[in-house]
């Protein structure tokens, strides 16, 4: 079996009082789509902040391709390549949409890894991000990308958050809920893309409430439930443990969600 | 049923639309629509020391320019990279002490202090300030508000730098023209080269770091280096500002570290139109000369000053900027509905 690219190692937070992570560990490999599902409050943000350095474990450790990144600051983590979504859209909102994009072309591993090294103006940079805007799906030859972030809907804010993991040409693609607040024709058109993304060989994280989706896409997925691991597996394995339908779907519409998926 | 029949409308000018980006090309008439207004600008700020004729309109200019400098450097911070910065006297303050050390210490002419002074404050003044940088809006403000005092009771309580006396005998620029066409030639220069600095792709950086410095920590853009490059030109501006105000009044003191020159450039940003550039050295065009008039009630012309500010704050709140410019780019009319 290969190295795992992402390693985490007894994790544990506490905010004061709260737990929020009690000794999580699991491993994600390269090219997995990992799904980590739970009820709310049960950590999944958590562990994405720890992971992506915007907050400090209490204990525990995260290794990158074997490298310990536990506590870096967060830009320094995403100039590594493992790159994240907000769980509430942050774009720029002052910004037209493709501008949105040029802050992440700016940085200096997309300079490292772009390939447009050499034409570092401003007309240019400004061009690939209409392209990776036009890939991930905005229309093509529209006007909207140069529309204002601020009136864009959810649909599109949330496909920009992929796009600025993107710019950074990404190795880990952690997507905190990105399938919420969408309405089922946009997931419908949303999970093929992170389907392509998985055949590009960017390995993907996916925090997720939108089950049938996540199970359709994921190979792996991992339940937390107040701050702990309660099991990892396919997502067969996961539908069909028992303490997974106690803590999070409840006992009685267990039924329903085996018919969904 | 409604009592409403009609409502009032705004359109794009057709030369706006026009002169909109290559289209401006087209014929002269287009081109100077959009060229006029700058020209007008340059033109008008160039030929100020002409049209004051006497020695005291002619400082007055020079303050004026001052002022502008400061407030388009609190303009810059506030509305272009989000850090809310009261610190305008620290900067004035620091720029005229180094200015007046390196002169009356080391006798270095006027004409090689303002620059060393602009580069060694702004980065005396990024140093101070890095500490603060995590802090943003009114948080930023309060503890920026604090520099100024500390500068001044330092200086006071060591009697350092000449004590509460401060720098006598510094030497002046050449004559009063050089010292106008100075200030006024500073201000044009840091006006468009903002203007311009604030759209390129690093310029946008500033403003993403406004809207959401989260996810340009997500972008792998180290924030805390964008925002001392921001502080340092802002400071080095202001630092520059201080400077020529030290070599103006031939002397550098204490009341250099005034919170007026902290508030009253807010103040200028707000009659202005904030986030515009234009607007608050217009501001200061109008301020410090109404401020200058108003000399003679004494006191009472704070009274008339705060009136103008609450005035503007709750008629024209988006400054005179935003609404000359959307005058010069839209019309209004009545439409039924």
């Amino acid at each position: 079996m290969t190295d795992p690219i992402l390693k985490m190692n007894g994790l544990s937070k506490r905010f004061g009082g709260v737990k929020a992570l009690k000794d999580v560990s699991f491993d994600v490999f390269p090219g997995d789509v990992l799904g980590i599902i739970g009820p709310n409050g049960s950590g999944k943000t958590t562990i994405v902040n720890c992971i992506t350095g915007f907050i400090k474990p209490t204990s525990g450790k995260v290794f990158f391709r074997g490298k310990d990144i536990t506590g870096r600051p967060p830009h320094k983590i995403a100039d590594m390549g493992v790159t994240r979504t907000f769980q509430v859209m942050r774009p720029y909102y002052s910004l037209p949409a493709y501008k949105n994009l040029v802050i992440p072309l700016f940085s200096p591993r997309a300079k490292r890894t772009g390939g447009w090294r050499g034409g570092g103006n401003l007309g240019n940079r400004q061009t690939i991000a209409i392209d990776i805007l036009e890939d991930i799906g905005f229309e093509r030859d529209s006007y909207i990308p140069f529309k204002k972030t601020s009136t864009l809907p959810t649909g599109y804010l949330k496909r920009l958050e992929l796009a600025r993991c993107l710019a950074l040409k990404p190795e880990i693609i952690i997507c905190d809920e990105v399938f919420s607040g969408l309405s089922m024709s946009e997931i419908a058109s949303m999970v093929p893309l992170i389907e392509r993304l998985q055949d590009e060989g960017i390995t993907i994280v996916m925090i997720e409430h939108r089950l049938r989706e996540l199970f359709q896409v994921a190979n792996r997925v991992m339940v937390l439930n107040f701050g702990e691991k309660l099991i990892e597996g396919t997502p067969l394995d996961v539908m069909a443990d028992k303490k997974v339908k106690e803590a999070y779907f409840g006992s009685e519409e267990v039924e329903e969600v085996m018919t969904y998926a | 049923m409604s009592t409403q029949e009609s409502r009032k409308e705004r359109i794009n000018r057709g030369i706006k639309v026009r002169s909109d980006g290559l289209y401006a090309l087209m014929s002269w008439r287009e081109l100077s629509y959009l060229t006029l207004p700058r020209f007008i600008m340059i033109a008008g700020m160039l030929s100020l020391p002409f049209l004051m004729p006497d020695m005291y309109w002619q400082r007055v200019i020079s303050i004026v320019c001052i002022y502008a400098i400061l407030a388009l450097s609190f303009d810059f911070l506030a509305h272009y990279v989000g850090l809310v910065s009261l610190g305008g006297a620290f900067f004035i303050g620091t720029g005229g002490y180094i200015a007046g050390i390196l002169n009356s210490y080391f006798s270095i002419p006027p004409f090689l202090t303002v620059p060393l002074a602009a580069i060694i404050g702004g980065i005396f003044c990024t140093l101070m300030l890095l500490p603060c940088l995590p802090l943003k809006g009114v948080y930023f403000a309060i503890v920026t508000l604090m520099y100024p005092l500390f500068m001044a009771r330092v200086i006071e309580a060591f009697d350092i730098f000449g004590g509460t006396d401060g720098l006598v005998g510094i030497d002046s620029f050449s004559s009063s023209f050089a010292e106008q066409y100075f200030v006024i030639g500073m201000v044009l220069i840091f006006l468009f080269g903002l203007r311009r600095f604030v759209t390129t792709d690093r310029g946008l950086i500033f403003t993403a770091i406004m809207d959401n410095d989260q996810a340009v920590k997500a972008s792998g853009i180290d924030i805390t280096r964008y925002k001392a490059l921001a502080v340092f030109i802002a400071s080095a501006m202001g630092c520059m500002a201080g400077a020529c105000l030290t070599h103006i009044y031939m002397w550098s003191g204490i009341s250099q570290f005034a919170l007026d020159f902290s508030i009253l450039p807010i103040a200028a940003t707000v009659i202005g139109g904030s986030g515009t550039l234009v607007g608050p050295i217009l501001g200061c065009l109008i301020l410090v000369p109404v401020s200058e008039l108003l000399r003679d009630f004494g006191t009472l012309r704070i009274v008339f000053y705060a009136s103008i500010l609450v005035g503007f704050i709750l008629f024209k709140s988006g400054g005179i900027m935003e609404f000359g410019q959307r005058k010069y780019e839209q019309f209004e009319r009545w439409t039924k509905i």
